[in-house]
């Protein structure tokens, strides 16, 4: 077909320009002429012109005004222009556009030519951007034309009545009967087009797909002809005979025999013969054998199937090509759930992927490898995915550190291996750890108190080295904090290493002052220093010091606690552990709601941070007679238990719907300030407030007083409390069971603390 | 499939089938993310990549890029067996294509892959009938150009 001068000549014109600026200048020249052009009569050059406006278009500038030119175009009677129409047409009008709806009849004359080139224009057109009204009105058409033509135009309809299918699912009741005897042809496009037609309409439709179980026995007839018959130069690829057609083939019988023993039965041997004498070197072969095995994991195939399957994957796995153990990883990860064993036998060259330069690949390395971690190969599964965290694309890191946290937990050998694991990923990529992980391990490493120790001293090390990944492990650290000055002497497992507290100081210093570090952090430093405040005995000045400075800090939050903590410092002295006690909760109840982290665990840790400060004891809290029994179901360890029960505040309260018992708890905290107010839980439009009282040298009222904001009523509302072993509780019956909405009155208990021996 | 984007190595685009509905907007903004992942991919990777919802498989051809996107029950393989079957009708058609032939000849790229693609699927598997449709569908296109017209036809 010779050139088309014109267009030709426009585009040489435009490559030339060497601007931007120039190719706007020539393309708006351009564009004016055939505006004016197209308003002329016919003059011959119409599909020139719309060829040009096409390329304009493709070069990314408007050409709305070439949507009519197109609808007149197609119903021109010179092929040129109507093909070149149609291409318009496909080009400019979607279904979107109006103008698309005026060439329907344009497109149903057509179908009706007698030219099979101008019908194919009008079906081409029509499989591509035909609408869901336009696909309604030429069904009918299409449908005859299945019955009815040469194979030319047979294979073309088949392919259309699968767009209109997807766009009007209805209409596939058409075409079934003709769809069904399409399959018996010879030509294999019309063939290949039956088979997709059948696919879309079992997919869409679980009767037509029984109806056409019956083709199974056909299918695996076509297919055994393409697999065995002899070399056809037509449709050979590289000795694969027609391999587009064996693959649809492949598809459609998965779909036919997923789930159902006799179909699948039919085509077991089929299976078995496609799956030994496809030719793998080339990647034609590699597809069918794709196909071919993704469709034995999905039937009902029989075992000596399934492991052919599989060790063809395997296969897959080793292969030099990366396209090749990209597809094998998808697949394995498909059944690494129902056949793990045979997918662990490949564990080796799996986690040899991981180290693959390809992100793509290592994806699916890693996601497999997540997935094949077990109880005997965790140790070497873990050393090789933390080298992978170290070198791993930033995309993957935080799913990295989750799974290996996740690994961790469920298969961890030993305490310190799990709690070295922990600082490894931590040391290696705090900054992408997700936040919800956080709880986890902070209760992680509350439980193991006898290497509390052990953890503390690598944590510090650690943190002198490195203070860049301090974001999220900063708070594990910091709660620990107290036991670092407890745990100075000799430990088992690291060499004796004088810390002085003039150094721990110093490290927090350095976080607090660092300008990496978030607010979040700084503000557990803050917390962190106050804590040590209780026990440290000399430096006490410069702990004061360094909270003064931050009471004029910029960020509000920071402020506010340091203010409050040098309030303390002034007022409190000899109170300072109870006071301390009780802002560290309510600090933590804050940082818990802003920091957005899972309430019931992050509860565990603060909690034992209060027993901790409170009695500087490691054995387990005693339930108080008042816990009832709805504790929620909370990990093995005593301390732990009582630490849910003490705080969960935070976990699930919902104003709506009710559910009697609905219990929340909170924390009992000792004298604040005398007879001041404060909340110290407000959420889902419930608030707490607490008042305190003190009545002797040891003994102290609290009035607690609940309200309820919300639309509706809170019923079988209880407020229950802990304390440790040395203090005495007793809680004076409440005013009410039942919140009323929008406040309208309130519910208060007195609860009644004796402390007879002063325990600090 | 869904859409066939064909682009070179500055990233301008050559050709585009979309065989879904979207906007113009949209589908320039599909394009313009598109094209710069796969153009910041290294030459030895894979040819395949998740990107969205969709499975992207790619390949280069000299200077251009060959990407199609398919869906998830799609057989990546054979989607790089279809795109270099297109690369093949293309050679033959032009004797030995080049990317200048597909700029200046970018229409008769889109009838040849209208003959082999319809609606997002194969229609015909053999190439020999493809290009034996479309130099029938070419002759007709001359035959019926009426000869009273002053344009001249080159050879």
């Amino acid at each position: 077909m010779s050139p088309s001068v014109p267009l030709q000549e426009m585009i040489r014109a435009i490559r030339s320009a060497r601007t931007q600026c120039e190719e706007r200048g020539v393309i708006q020249r351009e564009c004016a002429a055939i505006r004016a052009q197209f308003r002329q009569a016919d003059n011959g050059g119409r599909s020139h012109n719309l060829a040009k406006l096409l390329y304009v278009h493709m070069l990314g500038y408007p050409a709305h005004f070439g949507q009519m030119e197109c609808v007149r175009m197609i119903a021109s009677p010179r092929y040129s222009e109507k093909r070149v129409g149609y291409l318009g047409a496909m080009m400019l009008l979607d279904e979107k556009q109006d103008a698309s709806l005026l060439i329907t009849n344009s497109i149903k004359n057509d179908l009706s030519n007698s030219n099979q080139y101008i019908q194919s224009l009008a079906l081409c057109t029509l499989a591509c951007m035909g609408s869901a009204e336009m696909c309604r009105d030429l069904a009918p058409e299409i449908d005859r034309l299945l019955r009815a033509s040469n194979s030319y135009i047979k294979k073309k309809a088949a392919l259309c009545a699968v767009h209109i299918v997807r766009k009007v699912h209805d209409l596939g009741e058409l075409f079934t009967k003709a769809a069904r005897s399409l399959l018996t042809e010879k030509n294999h496009g019309v063939v290949h087009g039956a088979v997709v037609l059948i696919t879309e309409l079992c997919e869409r439709n679980s009767e037509t797909l029984e109806r056409f179980r019956k083709t199974v026995p056909d299918l695996v007839q076509i297919m055994k002809g393409l697999v065995i018959s002899g070399y056809s130069p037509d449709h050979d690829v590289a000795g694969i005979s027609d391999p587009f057609l064996q693959v649809r083939i492949l598809r459609l019988l998965r779909i036919l025999g997923r789930n159902n023993e006799g179909a699948s039965d039919a085509m077991n041997d089929l299976l078995a013969q496609v799956a030994t004498n496809t030719d793998s070197t080339k990647t034609v072969g590699n597809a069918v054998l794709y196909e071919t095995v993704l469709t034995v994991l999905d039937i009902k195939s029989e075992s000596g199937l399934r492991v052919l399957a599989v060790n063809i994957l395997g296969r897959f796995l080793l292969n030099n090509d990366r396209n090749i153990r990209y597809i094998a990883m998808t697949s394995l990860q498909k059944i690494v759930g129902t056949d793990h064993n045979a997918v662990q036998r490949h564990r080796g060259t799996i986690v040899d992927c991981l180290k693959d330069q390809d992100a793509s690949v290592k994806r699916r390395a890693l996601d497999l490898s997540l997935a094949l971690v077990s109880a005997s190969n965790i140790r070497s599964m873990m050393k090789e995915l933390l080298s992978f965290l170290s070198s791993c694309p930033p995309e993957l890191r935080s799913q990295t550190a989750s799974g290996i946290f996740n690994a961790a937990e469920r298969y961890a050998p030993s305490q310190r291996w799990h709690i070295d694991t922990i600082l490894h990923v931590l040391t290696t990529a705090g900054g992408d750890v997700r936040d919800e992980t956080v709880p986890n391990l902070i209760q992680l490493i509350t439980n193991t108190s006898e290497l509390h120790c052990y953890t503390v001293h690598k944590l510090y090390r650690a943190l002198l080295s490195d203070i860049s990944q301090l974001k999220v492990w900063a708070p594990c650290f910091f709660f620990k904090l107290k036991n670092v000055l407890s745990a100075f002497k000799p430990c088992t497992y690291m060499s004796v290493v004088q810390v002085t507290e003039d150094d721990v100081l110093d490290v927090l210093e350095t976080v607090l002052q660092s300008h990496m570090s978030f607010p979040s952090t700084r503000g557990f430093a803050l917390t962190a220093t106050m804590k040590l405040s209780t026990r440290i005995t000399e430096n006490v000045d410069r702990i004061r010091s360094i909270v003064s400075i931050y009471g004029s800090c910029i960020d509000v939050e920071l402020q506010q606690r340091a203010v409050e903590y040098n309030a303390l410092f002034k007022k409190y002295d000899h109170m300072s552990l109870f006071c301390s006690a009780a802002i560290c909760i309510w600090m933590h109840l804050n940082n818990v709601q802003s920091a957005g982290l899972s309430p019931p665990l992050c509860g565990v840790s603060q909690v034992c941070d209060l027993l901790d400060l409170l009695g500087g004891s490691e054995q387990p809290l005693q339930p108080s007679p008042a816990l009832g029994s709805t504790a929620p179901p909370m990990p093995v360890s005593t301390a732990n238990t009582v630490g849910g029960d003490l705080l969960d505040l935070l976990g699930g309260l919902e104003p709506t719907p009710i559910t009697p018992g609905l219990t929340f708890r909170y924390i009992h905290t000792k004298n604040y300030r005398n007879r001041k107010r404060l909340t110290v839980y407000e959420k889902d439009g419930v608030t707490v407030t607490l008042s305190c009282e003190k009545q002797s040298d040891s003994g102290l009222t609290v009035t607690l007083t609940a309200s309820n904001s919300t639309e509706s009523d809170i019923r079988g509302f209880t407020l229950q409390a802990a304390v440790p072993k040395s203090v005495q509780l007793h809680m004076k019956a409440p005013s009410g069971d039942s919140l009323p909405a929008r406040g309208a009155a309130k519910v208060t208990q007195m609860v009644v603390l004796n402390n007879p021996n002063k325990v600090a | 499939m869904q859409f066939m984007l064909l682009f070179s190595r500055q990233g301008k685009l050559r050709l585009q089938k979309w065989y879904v509905p979207l906007s113009d907007k949209e589908k320039k903004k599909i394009t313009r993310e598109l094209v710069q992942t796969v153009l910041a991919r290294k030459p030895k990777m894979c040819s395949f990549l998740e990107w969205r919802d969709l499975k992207i498989v790619y390949k280069r051809y000299a200077s251009l890029y060959f990407c199609c996107a398919i869906e998830d029950q799609d057989n990546e393989l054979i989607t790089l067996e279809i795109i270099h079957r297109y690369v093949e009708l293309l050679d033959k058609y032009f004797g030995s294509v080049c990317e200048l032939d597909i700029i200046f000849n970018f229409e008769k790229a889109y009838f040849i892959l209208d003959e082999f693609l319809l609606g997002g699927e194969a229609q015909e598997t053999s190439k020999k009938n493809v290009l034996k449709a479309i130099e029938q569908a070419d002759l007709l296109q001359e035959v019926r150009y009426t000869p009273n017209h002053s344009h001249v036809w080159q050879i």
